[in-house]
């Protein structure tokens, strides 16, 4: 679907702004400045309102990133629990630093805090799903599933 | 021996979450029932004889909060349950919504009914996009079954902000907004979502009123330390051996947490430091876990109870490196509306790295303490004021392993 349509099909939602962003972001991973600027025609706000939320989450981005999102807990419990170990190994499978994606737009490697699932961690999330337990030897196969 | 008990968790395994005819069968909706048969204030009274005060750390009195915005006159009120859990080693709220959504659900009409409010919000963090089907589902079934008598509840997204936990911010980013908190009074029962009469509660706090209505304040006030009585939910990281969730009395101590239902530390290692409620929380050393974990008991030795989140460290841990990754955590969550949170934690985590690395001096940790202590007053909401809670205790309680990195 096109972002202005499924913008659109937020207009009539008082204060839907955030919930178009997540509906575009599972359409695009990422809000091109175009939506941005199209959510604030829509929803009758400045251009640096739309933006000023949009860069206010940690889960949107504006610039352009990889298809499948890979967010890392660094979180105290994730990060006695060896969560750089993963980070590691994740740079190292991906041949990406934390930050960036992969040249063929397929995966974003990022930092996120607490994803609420610290009964088994290191945690780390794909597209939102979650991933438990995680060490550097499962980072191959947990890859696998989204190649 | 300290048991466990379980009020917010009563359906937990019992029940299929997606099926509101399991729920009806553990006596689900009755409370509502019969609170919608009682007059509003004596409702309102008993809630707040029961003495059940807030779960999501600031520990109001929840029936006195209720007749604030019962008393507002306006032609809409609203609302809302807090599930943005994001203090970080937490996810009671994850686990009430995930098996067992009508509790929630009936808590929130409960309330809804109380104050006069026609429709609610759910709050659920990003982090959780697996639970917005979950709760759709519950509160679909719960309309079709004429349940919440015209009461309308929609669930609505974060998107990765630890500062939406501010019961301000949350509500500027349900309006669409940044999650930047307000300046307050106005308070939200007078003046909050689109600046109408608004409730905000925790989740733990509104899957509580169902048993509370049910058996009667009396009995709930019963429960635990009197001035903070009920159940909390806890969940334990870090290095204790059962890394796991349980349900107590107020009365249990610190040190039971730990030892008896954490089952104690991994690999025959000693205890170092716990810290309660969430990374926000004091770090507590091991003369204090004799305190019972009651709100106020805890206010008493420097601590918070918090969200009820557990993190043990054992005597490897170094507690500064620690420390510092929590410094930096709130640097990087602070929304920067104000000048001493955004200012204050850019600097702790600053002079927290300098410490880290071997090259502090004695000067940098009174700096922390000076500034932690202007944060905890100067701050305009909780995130800025207990930021440099981690710092300060750790400096407190384990002021060697500070001057053993210094130069």
């Amino acid at each position: 679907m096109d972002y202005k349509d499924i913008i659109a099909s937020y207009a009539d939602k008082p204060g839907g702004m955030i919930e178009a962003y997540h509906a575009v972001q599972r359409e695009l991973s990422y809000l091109p400045v175009e939506a941005v600027t199209e959510a604030a025609r829509v929803f009758n706000l400045p251009a640096s309102a739309a933006y000023g939320v949009a860069t206010f989450y940690s889960m949107f981005s504006v610039a352009s990133r990889g298809k499948n999102v890979i967010r890392i807990c660094e979180s105290a419990p994730c990060h006695v629990a060896g969560a750089a170990e993963v980070v590691a190994a994740l740079e190292r499978e991906l041949g990406v630093k934390m930050g960036e994606s992969t040249a063929n737009g397929q995966f974003a490697l990022e930092y996120t805090e607490c994803v609420g699932q610290c009964q088994a961690t290191p945690v780390i999330t794909i597209n939102g799903k979650v991933h438990l337990d995680v060490s550097p030897a499962k980072v191959p196969a947990i890859l696998a599933e989204y190649k | 021996m300290a048991e466990e008990m379980r009020i917010v968790l009563r359906n937990y395994g019992k029940i299929d979450p997606l099926k509101i005819d399991d729920y009806i069968a553990q006596g689900g909706y009755k409370s509502l029932e019969k609170a919608s048969s009682m007059d509003k204030e004596a409702l309102i009274e008993e809630v707040k004889k029961s003495n059940l005060r807030g779960r999501g750390g600031a520990g109001f009195n929840c029936g006195q909060k209720w007749s604030f915005a019962y008393r507002a006159n306006a032609d809409e009120k609203y609302v809302v349950c807090n599930a943005d859990e994001g203090e970080p080693g937490t996810y009671k709220d994850r686990l009430i919504m995930e098996n067992d959504p009508h509790t929630l659900i009936e808590g929130m009409a409960i309330c809804a009914y109380a104050i006069g409010a026609a429709k609610g919000f759910i709050y659920l963090r990003g982090e959780y996009p697996q639970l917005i089907d979950i709760l759709n589902t519950a509160i679909g079934q719960a309309k079709e079954k004429a349940v919440l008598k015209g009461f309308d509840i929609e669930v609505r997204s974060g998107a990765g902000a630890y500062v939406c936990g501010e019961e301000t911010a949350l509500i500027e980013s349900i309006e669409g907004k940044r999650g930047e908190p307000r300046f307050k009074p106005p308070y939200p029962p007078s003046e909050g979502l689109w600046m109408k009469p608004t409730i905000v509660n925790n989740v733990e706090t509104f899957a509580s009123i169902p048993v509370i209505i049910e058996k009667g304040a009396e009995w709930y006030a019963g429960i635990g330390v009197p001035s903070y009585p009920g159940t909390k939910v806890f969940t334990l990281t870090g290095d204790v051996n059962n890394k796991t969730f349980f349900e107590v009395p107020t009365n249990t101590t610190i040190r039971e947490i730990v030892y008896q239902f954490g089952g104690g530390i991994p690999g025959g290692k000693k205890f170092k430091a716990v810290q309660i409620g969430g990374t926000s929380g004091a770090f507590i050393p091991d003369s204090l876990l004799n305190t019972p974990v009651a709100f106020d008991n805890m206010s008493a030795i420097g601590a918070t109870l918090g969200s009820g989140a557990v993190f043990v460290l054992d005597e490897t841990r170094d507690i500064v490196d620690v420390t510092t990754r929590i410094a930096k955590f709130f640097e990087h969550e602070s929304c920067g509306k104000c000048a001493p949170c955004r200012e204050g934690t850019a600097r702790m985590h600053e002079l927290m790295e300098l410490v880290n690395s071997g090259q502090g001096s004695l000067k940098d940790i009174e700096l922390m303490q000076k500034l932690g202590n202007v944060m905890s007053i100067a701050c305009l909401c909780g995130l800025g004021q207990a930021a440099p809670a981690p710092i300060l205790t750790t400096i407190k309680h384990f002021g060697t392993d500070y001057n053993a990195k210094l130069m």
